[in-house]
């Protein structure tokens, strides 16, 4: 049985209010709120960055696990904002943690699926034996132009899964669904993304979830009443809330996984924080899907089901708490703390 | 300036320090000789606690410096990120950023502290 054997995640203690932002733009923030569904989003210290906010996820997986660092064979880090162009945030990463010098590494980048892609990675690298265990971190520091609509949602977070044997939620099936869909982009050496506007909606975003799931539901011969909990990628609260409807998951079954509203859309990290929300909850032989979206377009979906080993698995401190820890920046503040003003 | 600090990332990226065999004392940053022992002191790098208190600190240039006592009895001397500290704070590790050299150089990695909350 193979799956995730131990989780970590980090959120910088930093936020900012979408009030604070309207009132820079002189916009409504009840109708920005009611449109997004997102409160307020987190933001990074001034020393902090993807491979930190990494670092601090994987050495809480590692500490919660009690795995000896060496032991893990593989590092992969998603992110769409590794702080070099050239030279891997996952070396950095793997120094920090101590796993040695002997082990499979790579940068991976999906926009905002690269993180679960590292999952199938790993997934395949203990089935076939290569490794004994494997970690995925998905950690961004999104960035967002000074007065485009992302500017209320673009967060920062991390979250590190560990993959192996005799886990405390076994991966049944993972599948991916992927096109040439041009709907979110940043080329190179731009600091700031594009995006296609109302494009990322239906052939994007939806299609591609909606696919994955469908397609994942189909191999495992589930229906959506095999599912105790469903999460998926958010880039907002509405696009998770409206793919739930379509798919026939109600309310009760994200709403422990939605921390975009909380925290904004933590790209690479959104999905898998929003699982580890789950996992925080969730009773042994419940079943998770999870289903991530990186703009260009894919999405990877997987069928989790919780496991006894999950009762003696050590959960604290819950994402959620972690959530509720928090200090307001002024948007003065806010864009010191993105090195937009030094 | 970039081989000088990766051959301290060992030490900066983790609190890895010096442990003496012969006297039982810990030192970071890591040392060549115990001196305590001298040249009979036998030194072994130790990954040391996460935690400790803040013994004393100061303000430099808006950061909090602090001399850090770890829950092993090493000293250390390390910013802590908050907005204010006092002697006795319980601090943990961080893994931050030290620094850049400007736009095009290499970013510098290393551990700071933060209250326990
Ligand atoms: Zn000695």
């Amino acid at each position: 049985m193979i799956g995730i054997v131990s989780y970590g995640t980090y959120i910088p203690r930093f936020r900012i209010k979408v009030e604070e932002i309207a009132r820079i733009w002189g916009e409504n923030p009840e109708a920005i709120k009611n449109s997004l569904g997102v409160f307020e989003k987190s933001v990074p210290d001034l020393d902090e960055d993807t491979a930190t906010m990494a670092v601090e996820a994987g050495r809480e997986a590692l500490q919660r696990s009690n795995i000896p660092p060496e032991k893990i064979g593989a590092i992969f880090v998603g992110s769409e904002s590794h702080p070099y162009a050239v030279k891997p945030t996952a070396t950095i990463v793997g120094e920090a943690l101590g796993v040695g010098n002997y082990y499979y590494c790579a940068d991976l980048e999906f926009a905002c699926k690269a993180g679960t892609a590292g999952m199938q990675f790993c997934y395949a690298m203990v089935r076939s034996g290569m490794i004994e265990y494997g970690m995925s971190i998905g950690s961004d520091t999104a960035q967002s132009k000074p007065g485009d609509a992302l500017e209320y949602t673009a967060g920062a977070g991390a979250c590190a899964i560990i993959i192996g044997k005799d886990p405390i939620a076994e991966i049944e099936a993972t599948v991916s669904y992927t096109s040439d869909t041009p709907d979110f982009w940043r080329r190179d050496l731009q600091p700031y993304p594009s995006h296609g506007g109302r494009f990322t909606g239906a052939p994007a975003y939806f299609r591609h979830v909606v696919s994955a799931a469908k397609k994942l539901m189909e191999i495992c011969g589930y229906s959506e009443k095999d599912f105790d909990y469903a999460v998926f990628h958010q880039p907002n609260a509405k696009f998770p809330q409206r793919v739930a409807g379509i798919l026939g998951f109600g309310e009760e079954k994200i709403a422990d996984g939605m921390l975009v509203r909380a925290i904004g859309n933590t790209y690479s990290a959104a999905s898998l924080l929003g699982l580890a929300g789950i996992l925080d909850v969730a009773k042994p032989d419940q079943r998770i899907l999870l289903v991530s979206f990186g703009s260009g377009a894919g999405s990877d979906a997987f069928a989790i089901r919780v496991t006894e080993k999950i009762l003696s698995y050590p959960r604290n401190t819950k994402v959620w708490e972690k959530v509720k820890n928090r200090v307001y920046l002024d948007y003065a503040l806010y864009l010191k703390h993105k090195r937009m003003i030094k | 300036m970039v081989p000088l600090f990766w051959r301290k990332i060992k030490y900066r990226y983790d609190v890895v320090g010096s442990y003496c065999e012969k006297c039982g004392s810990y030192y970071y940053p890591k040392r060549e000789l115990c001196p305590k022992c001298r040249r009979k002191g036998k030194l072994r790098d130790e990954r040391f606690p996460d935690e400790g208190r803040v013994l004393s600190y100061t303000i430099v240039n808006g950061k909090i410096i602090a001399m850090i006592g770890l829950n092993n009895g090493a000293r250390t001397l390390a910013e802590v990120c908050a907005e204010k500290v006092e002697i006795g704070t319980r601090v943990k590790k961080v893994f931050r950023r030290y620094g850049e050299d400007g736009d095009e150089g290499i970013i510098y990695y290393g551990t700071k502290f933060v209250p326990v909350c």
